[in-house]
């Protein structure tokens, strides 16, 4: 545990990529099997411990903690496990033995939700706190230590001196601790069998499109459809004698199948499709917000599995029957996509429709009115005699998002955030004028820089009028106050906020010292937006 | 009587009717007492000041000789009249010439801690617990979270660091009035002998530690130095400095920064820190539990920091509390000096 907890807190203080691997690597070299192995699924977010859940863990910290002060101090620490490791009273030090990783992953796995937090108070009490972080770190799968599996592979690749495609094409087929993927790349076993699963292929990402990039290119080379407000994904299916596999791959490679049981039955045999995620009620394509109740989940609830259906956009075909179609241009792999989709003839498989256009102007207008549709966010453009190309490849594929709309508004709340941003006041409601006061029409709580942040923290710290639990009331009056300028792709009629309307994606555009709240826009301004779009 | 009576906020600072001054005012006063010589404390422009001698003195260097009127040393512990009301000050532990100011006036007397912290430190006389009815304290790290460890382990992970990275200077991020004279004085302790590299903006307030009798060994002058130098050195500079371009100039510099805000992961990171160290000069949550317990005070008026947390804490003691809203404390702190 000691080992593990010492790569971890590195990993957390190194903000150097080149150094984290450096760091991995030294500790694959050092650790033993099993350990290695758990540490490298925790990593890689490849470790599941159902025993474990946040709620309990509070739970665990109120029984020797003030519920009050802890609620202060994991506010302003922003991360449970840090607060809890800071926060536990520990008893001195006794010289017992040792804690072993594989010993905490073994114990918990084998252990039931009652007999999880005895466990879990025990430990805490023998460990420090760097040990303590690390385990709660551990057994929570929330690491947010900067590596993602795709770096794990690489300190694998590293570690052995294999390249890490090798190590890509048997990752789906090994389960932790992998002791047979070490004793491999060790040279001390044979390589294992990846074909008893199926792989994931690097995805082909588009470039933001500039506006000189249309001066020198040409319309009729390209294929233009909707930018769908999902999430990127791949479906990889092949019959295996009676049986089937089938497996989702998020953008970065993670197995998310579980999460979307209700997508199995659509998808065709023996392929490979890249497409979009997307939640379908009744043929029409939900926003991204309703996906987003589907997201981070290992278990879907038969409610959510009929309140959020999922379906797959799809928009391009990577491999069907063994056959390997990336080679091919566009046009040869959409005509296969099409006939698939076709002859599957599934409600939950659907075919990201082409957008017909004759001149960019024509596309710019198609774009704009795409505002209509909240599930698009723009176009993509794809080069016609583009190939299926690993990556992020230059002049091939580009995507066109629609323009923001912008507008001044005067902080009203402010609440302290978490993660990255942890005890800074860092979400912010904001407010437009009716009449003579201020009505919210939003909360934004990116788009500004860490400077900034330090400047917007104390902002609210010296001009909090008002507390309501963790929200701060700031002052908003005509004179004395903060201008927030924000940008946002669109606005939604809302019963939920007072003005009746809601912002997308807002976010903090510009912080105008320069000018005072009465200044700010009027709900009448916003309102004539909401008509426009 | 109120104890608002004898000190209470107005927007200038905290405020005593019967005495006519200020203690630490922010803005321009013709009466200012002031505790220590941070920023956020020693403000120029005031009519008289009173302060102890290494404050004023220290004020002096800072702010230019003219940073007020008139100046007036006030004596460690000893009790004066200002229009009726007694004024003492006692050390606080926090900075060099660091000073809670205490007043009595008709049988009732109110600490004014300003910073101050408990942990033993050669650079700062001790803190002394003034028996009172109303302890005035600050929060910086009024949360159950912030224990601050034992500043020598802290010291010893610089130590084992520059053995680890012989190739890098190690540039550590201190508060130039305080933190770095006490940091400087942890790594004599632990037998570093080497000369110990400063910033310029370092220079003079050093100075005026050894000039005042506080041995820290062979200093030396980063300014001047040849591009890829110090590896393996401490050079200790202001925290802002750490992300100048400036730091860039010395051998695959290593970022230190020793502060009480290392403690949480998130605001290391914030600041691209590569090995944060705990040292603080201000009192971590235990420290300030005792130290309200042992004034005996029946009321705590909290200036600055995380005061909800104590507050909550000293109302399940039984002890009055209430926040003081000042304005403009703990901007110095909350950036560097903590």
């Amino acid at each position: 545990m000691k080992a593990f907890s010492t790569l971890l807190d590195r990993l957390s203080r190194e903000p150097r990529r080149t150094e984290k691997l450096r760091h991995i690597v030294r500790y694959l070299r050092e650790a033993p099997d099993p350990d290695r192995g758990h540490a490298l699924a925790a990593l890689s977010g490849a470790l599941d411990i159902p025993a474990v859940k946040p709620a309990m863990l509070r739970a665990l910290a109120a029984e020797r903690v003030d519920p009050v002060l802890f609620g202060l101090s994991y506010d302003f620490v922003g991360d449970l496990s840090e607060t809890i490791a800071l926060i536990w009273p520990a008893p001195p030090p006794s010289e017992g033995e040792p804690l072993h990783l594989a010993q905490v992953i073994s114990t918990l796995l084998s252990a039931s939700r009652r007999e999880g937090p005895a466990l879990i108070a025990r430990w805490l009490d023998e460990l420090d706190e760097t040990g303590r972080w690390a385990l709660l770190k551990l057994i929570t799968g929330a690491l947010r230590v900067g590596v993602s599996a795709l770096l794990a592979r690489q300190a694998l690749a590293e570690f052995s001196g294999r390249p890490v495609e090798e190590i890509e094409e048997v990752w789906h087929g090994v389960e932790p601790p992998y002791t047979d993927l070490f004793a491999w790349l060790e040279g001390r076993g044979p390589r294992p069998d990846p074909s008893a699963a199926l792989t994931f292929r690097s995805p082909m990402l588009a470039h933001p499109i500039e506006e000189q990039d249309f001066e020198t290119l040409t319309p009729s080379e390209f294929h233009a459809e909707w930018k769908w407000d999902g999430i990127r994904i791949q479906a990889a299916t092949r019959s295996n004698g009676l049986a089937r596999d089938v497996r989702l791959f998020s953008r970065s490679g993670d197995d998310i199948t579980t999460a979307f049981p209700d997508l199995i039955a659509a998808l065709p045999e023996d392929a490979v499709i890249d497409g979009e995620l997307v939640v379908v009620r009744e043929a029409v394509v939900s926003t991204f917000s309703d996906l987003q109740q589907r997201l981070n989940r290992k278990i879907v609830s038969a409610a959510m599995l009929r309140d959020s259906p999922v379906a797959l956009m799809a928009y391009d075909l990577l491999q069907i029957g063994g056959e390997d179609l990336r080679p091919h241009p566009l046009p040869a792999r959409r005509a296969r996509l099409e006939a698939l989709v076709e002859a599957k003839a599934h409600p939950r498989l659907m075919l990201s429709p082409a957008v017909p256009f004759a001149t960019w102007e024509d596309l710019a207008e198609k774009r704009a009115q795409s505002a209509q549709n909240p599930a698009i966010e723009g176009v993509m453009l794809k080069r016609l005699d583009s190939p299926y190309l690993a990556g992020r490849p230059k002049g091939f594929w580009y995507k066109w998002k629609r323009d923001p709309m912008i507008a001044d508004c005067v902080m009203m709340y402010a609440q302290r955030g978490h993660g990255k941003r942890s005890s800074f006041y860092s979400d912010f409601t904001f407010g437009v004028w009716e009449g003579d006061r201020l009505v919210p029409v939003g909360k934004a709580y990116f788009g500004f820089t860490d400077a900034e942040l330090k400047g917007l923290d104390r902002f609210v710290r010296q001009n909090t009028v008002n507390r309501f639990g963790p929200v701060r009331e700031v002052v908003h009056a005509p004179d004395s106050g903060l201008v927030l300028e924000i940008a946002f792709e669109g606005l939604q009629e809302s019963t939920r906020h007072r003005s009746g309307l809601a912002m997308r994606f807002p976010r903090i555009h510009r912080i105008r010292n320069d000018k005072k709240p009465a200044e700010a826009d009027r709900i009448e301004t916003l309102r004539l937006l909401l008509r426009k779009a | 009587m109120r104890p608002s009576e004898l000190l209470h906020p107005r927007p200038e600072g905290l405020y005593c009717p019967p005495g006519d001054f200020y203690i630490d005012a922010m803005r321009p006063v013709p009466h200012a007492l002031i505790t220590h010589a941070h920023s956020d404390h020693a403000r120029p422009g005031h009519g008289a000041v009173m302060a102890s001698r290494e404050t004023l003195a220290i004020m002096g260097l800072r702010l230019g000789e003219g940073f007020s009127q008139t100046q007036q040393e006030a004596r460690i512990g000893e009790w004066l009249n200002i229009s009726g009301v007694e004024v003492a000050f006692f050390p606080a532990g926090h900075v060099l010439g660091s000073c809670q100011i205490a007043l009595r006036w008709k049988g009732l007397t109110i600490v004014v801690s300003g910073d101050y912290k408990r942990e033993p430190d050669a650079t700062a006389a001790p803190f002394e617990v003034v028996p009172c009815d109303v302890f005035v304290t600050e929060a910086t790290f009024g949360l159950p979270v912030f224990r601050h460890p034992d500043p020598h382990g802290e010291v010893g992970k610089l130590l084992v660091s520059l053995q680890e990275n012989p190739h890098r200077a190690h540039l550590v991020g201190a508060y130039s009035l305080g933190k770095a004279q006490r940091l400087i004085r942890h790594l004599r302790e632990a037998g570093y002998d080497r000369p110990v590299y400063l910033h310029g903006a370092l220079e003079k307030v050093t100075g005026y530690y050894e000039e005042a009798g506080i041995a820290l060994g062979p200093l030396a002058r980063a300014a001047g130095l040849p591009r890829g130098s110090l590896a393996g050195e401490i050079l200790i500079c202001p925290p802002s400095s750490l992300s100048d371009i400036w730091s860039r100039r010395f051998a695959e510099p290593l970022t230190v920064a020793a502060s009480g805000w290392m403690r949480v992961r998130a605001r290391a990171r914030q600041r691209g820190v590569e090995l944060p160290l705990v040292i603080s000069d201000h009192a971590d949550w235990d420290s300030l539990r005792a130290t309200i317990l042992e004034t005996g005070a029946s009321e705590i008026w909290v200036t600055h920091g995380q005061e909800d947390a104590l507050m909550h804490w000293c109302l399940g003691q039984g002890l009055a509390a209430q926040p003081l809203h000042l304005v403009g404390f703990g901007e110095e702190a909350a950036e560097d000096a903590a």
